[in-house]
């Protein structure tokens, strides 16, 4: 029976929240890896794009909730994110012809289209803001649990309670058919297969035909349509806020970088291995020590690695170690 | 020519300033009119303008003296910003008292180095962290709002009456929250009660899981928040009812609002938290008074303490019987505890006139003014509870 609690508290408060968590990033790290291995750049904007397409998203769920349009128990957030994948993609278009086209023609070398991202970055940031707000946005509804803590604790008969979140369980099954997607297209598609060719050899690809236009306007329309999905699950699970969308950034490269830059397996796996890091190095396993050893053995303190104000601290340990001992990752990515 | 203009200059100069004198006392007001309290801060000034108007219209203050209002913006946070307002309005507008300023942060900024070197009193109807207790005033500093030192202690009287002894403490990471925490906890531990695990979230956050985890590990059955309704609060109390963590709460101050009711629902019945404030006679009879004036808001938060501050310092003013700095500063006690006729909103007139004749006054206002030996109101709280999804006031302590 103790051993069940411990399991069922370890599920609720670390397995569960991280997973979901760990699907986010792995969504964002793979954009991140998309347009690196593609594009050549790390792009700094990616967080405050992902802002942008969510914020799309969230003005127009306001507006089918005004209409009374819903889609029942899921939210109507999904309804709006098409229209927000395409207002994404337009948007990082019309960068991509203003700002980021005009480096590759001139063949600069990759630090100033960073610099560039970083330029997209804060313009971005400001136009979110001014469009939206810097507030806190809620625009989850529907059926917000798929398992509620009190009823599961009644029906098991346990001390600890598992809750799962409707927008949890969204983000995984979503996250999972995004990436089964993604990797047919890649590996199956002939625009996915001359994306990859463009990716391992840019003069090759352009000899034999492949169209540079066409594969960097590919890439940014799969790229903002990742971001906003990312960017929608975060906002449903947590909240919407376009600081902590900025802030996303740091925990999203870390992720992609763990993973091997360039690689989207790499990606996904960098997404799980950051988000559980940081949650299993800040949670406090007092009460999951103190079900499973004997009562003389319980512990006094917290039992406690890292206290949680440095979450963000553990995804910049991890870049920093992976960036020293092993710079090309996890699965073999390129070296930033 | 030039004698001439020099001697009209100086003309001028002197007929401007006797008009100045003659009828006209200013008073600065410095309170955040931008920043995160915006929305409260039009409510008190107008509060401490109508006690200000009052005192003006009987014509009894100083022989028919008039009292101007003179703004300035504290912001709230930028420490540097408001001591530049409160500088203006002591060396240029030349102010002969401040009524504010409103956030802990700012206010000690402006009493260090602003009121205390230029001997210009302060009141503050809302800085109530602890630290400013024992700030070397040197008799310029009051305040209408009680420390939150005393919140913690009622806080734990609370909680030992209902038999609560285990409690997880979180606060938001800034002077307010760790001044309450750490008062609590040791006003929790005097009475026999054990804080299983006090920790800071920050404000701003997206997702609160890890902290809440965290706070579920102790094995304390309930959580206190001492945080921003509209802010990390809020988010810690939601993830803690999703994940089934806590499901009994304790808040402070800062965290009882409507707000929150709504975004969280009939989860939160049975949580239990305090309020400075009193249902007195005085808090009844200010809001009547404030409809007479024809203020917007009548029941705000911090009104009452705003309209006491500036009542206290135009009794004060009275009974120093000049628009001296330091004399006013030096009879703020005297007005403000006992002995003397007990004073309440809207009688300024009645106790102008009393201190005219040279007879002692109480104020009592609408706070129920009793200044502790430092100059600080000793301060009612209200214990609240959530019942049927409102605040109901249990009892006032």
């Amino acid at each position: 029976m103790d051993v069940l609690n411990a399991i069922t508290l370890f599920a609720n408060f670390v397995f569960v929240p991280g997973l979901a968590y760990g699907a986010q990033l792995a969504l964002g790290a793979l954009g991140i890896t998309l347009i690196y291995s593609i594009l050549r750049f790390a792009n700094f904007a990616h967080g405050d794009q992902m802002a942008f397409g969510t914020m799309v998203v969230i003005l127009l769920t306001w507006w089918f909730q005004s209409l009374g349009v819903s889609l029942g128990p899921l939210p109507t957030a999904l309804l709006a994110l098409p229209l927000g994948m395409a207002a994404l993609a337009l948007y990082a278009l019309a960068a991509d012809k203003f700002v980021y086209r005009h480096y590759r023609e001139i063949k600069a070398p990759p630090i100033r289209l960073v610099m560039a991202s970083v330029g997209v970055m804060f313009v971005t940031n400001g136009l979110v803001r001014v469009i939206i707000g810097p507030d806190d946005q809620a625009f989850m509804d529907g059926e917000r649990f798929i398992v509620r803590a009190g009823n599961f604790r009644r029906a098991m008969g346990l001390n600890e309670g598992l809750a799962i979140k409707s927008s949890q369980a969204l983000t995984v099954v979503i996250a999972i058919a995004l990436v089964v997607a993604l990797f047919w297209f890649l590996n199956r598609t002939r625009t996915g297969k001359s994306m990859r060719a463009f990716s391992d050899n840019e003069d090759l690809a352009l000899l034999s035909g492949i169209s540079p236009q066409k594969v960097v306007t590919v890439t940014w329309i799969i790229a903002a349509a990742l971001m906003t999905i990312a960017g929608t699950l975060y906002g449903l699970d947590k909240s919407f806020k376009p600081f902590t969308y900025f802030q996303l950034l740091l925990p999203m490269f870390a992720a992609a970088i763990v993973g091997g830059v360039g690689n989207p397996v790499g990606a996904i796996l960098g997404g799980f291995v950051v988000a559980f890091s940081e949650v299993t190095i800040t949670y406090a396993y007092k009460k999951f020590l103190t079900y499973l050893v004997p009562e003389s053995l319980a512990p006094e303190g917290l039992m406690q690695l890292l206290s949680t104000d440095y979450k963000f601290a553990v995804s910049f340990i991890i870049l920093v170690v992976v960036l020293l001992v092993r710079p090309t990752g996890l699965m073999r990515g390129k070296v930033i | 020519m030039r004698k001439l203009l020099m001697a009209t200059t100086i003309l001028a100069g002197l007929t401007g300033a006797a008009f100045a004198d003659g009828h006209e006392v200013k008073m600065g007001v410095i309170l955040g009119f931008t920043g995160p309290i915006e929305s409260l801060t039009p409510n008190m000034a107008a509060a401490a303008e109508l006690a200000m108007k009052e005192a003006s219209d009987s014509g009894k203050l100083l022989d028919g003296k008039t009292i101007v209002p003179v703004r300035g913006d504290s912001t709230c946070t930028d420490a540097a910003a408001a001591t530049t307002a409160a500088e203006k309005l002591v060396t240029a507008d030349n102010v002969v008292a401040i009524y504010g300023a409103d956030c802990s942060g700012v206010t000690t900024a402006i009493v260090n180095s602003v009121a205390v070197p230029n001997g210009v009193v302060s009141i503050s109807p809302s800085a109530t962290s602890p630290a400013l207790t024992t700030i070397e005033d040197n008799g310029f500093f009051f305040r209408t709002a009680p420390s939150d030192a005393r919140q913690g202690q009622v806080l734990a009287d609370v909680l030992k009456d209902r038999g609560i002894t285990n409690v997880a403490v979180t606060f938001t990471n800034n002077d307010y929250g760790k001044g309450l925490a750490d008062s609590f906890q040791a006003a929790f531990e005097a009475v026999g009660g054990k804080v299983a695990i006090s920790a800071a979230h920050e404000d701003g956050k997206a997702d609160y899981s890890a902290e809440v985890g965290a706070l579920a590990a102790a094995g304390a059955e309930h959580l206190a928040v001492f945080g921003y309704v509209d802010q990390g609060g809020k988010g810690i109390i939601q993830t803690s009812l999703d994940t089934g963590a806590f499901s009994k709460f304790i808040l402070a101050d800062g965290m009882i609002g409507e707000s929150l009711i709504e975004a969280i629902g009939a989860d939160l019945n049975g949580t239990i938290g305090t309020l400075p404030g009193s249902e007195s006679q005085g808090a009844a009879t200010f809001q009547d008074v404030a409809k007479a004036g024809g203020l917007e808001k009548v029941d705000g938060p911090y009104m009452p303490e705003s309209y006491d501050a500036a009542a206290l310092v135009i009794l004060a003013m009275q009974k120093a019987g000049s628009t001296d700095r330091k004399a006013i500063a030096d009879n703020i006690m005297a007005v403000a505890n006992a002995p003397g006729e007990k004073i309440m909103p809207g009688q300024l007139a009645k106790a102008l006139e009393m201190i005219a004749a040279g007879q002692d006054v109480d104020y009592e206002g609408a706070s129920n003014v009793t200044f502790t030996e430092v100059g600080e109101a000793t301060g009612s709280f209200k214990e609240l509870e959530v019942k049927d999804g409102k605040f109901e006031t249990i009892s006032i302590r």
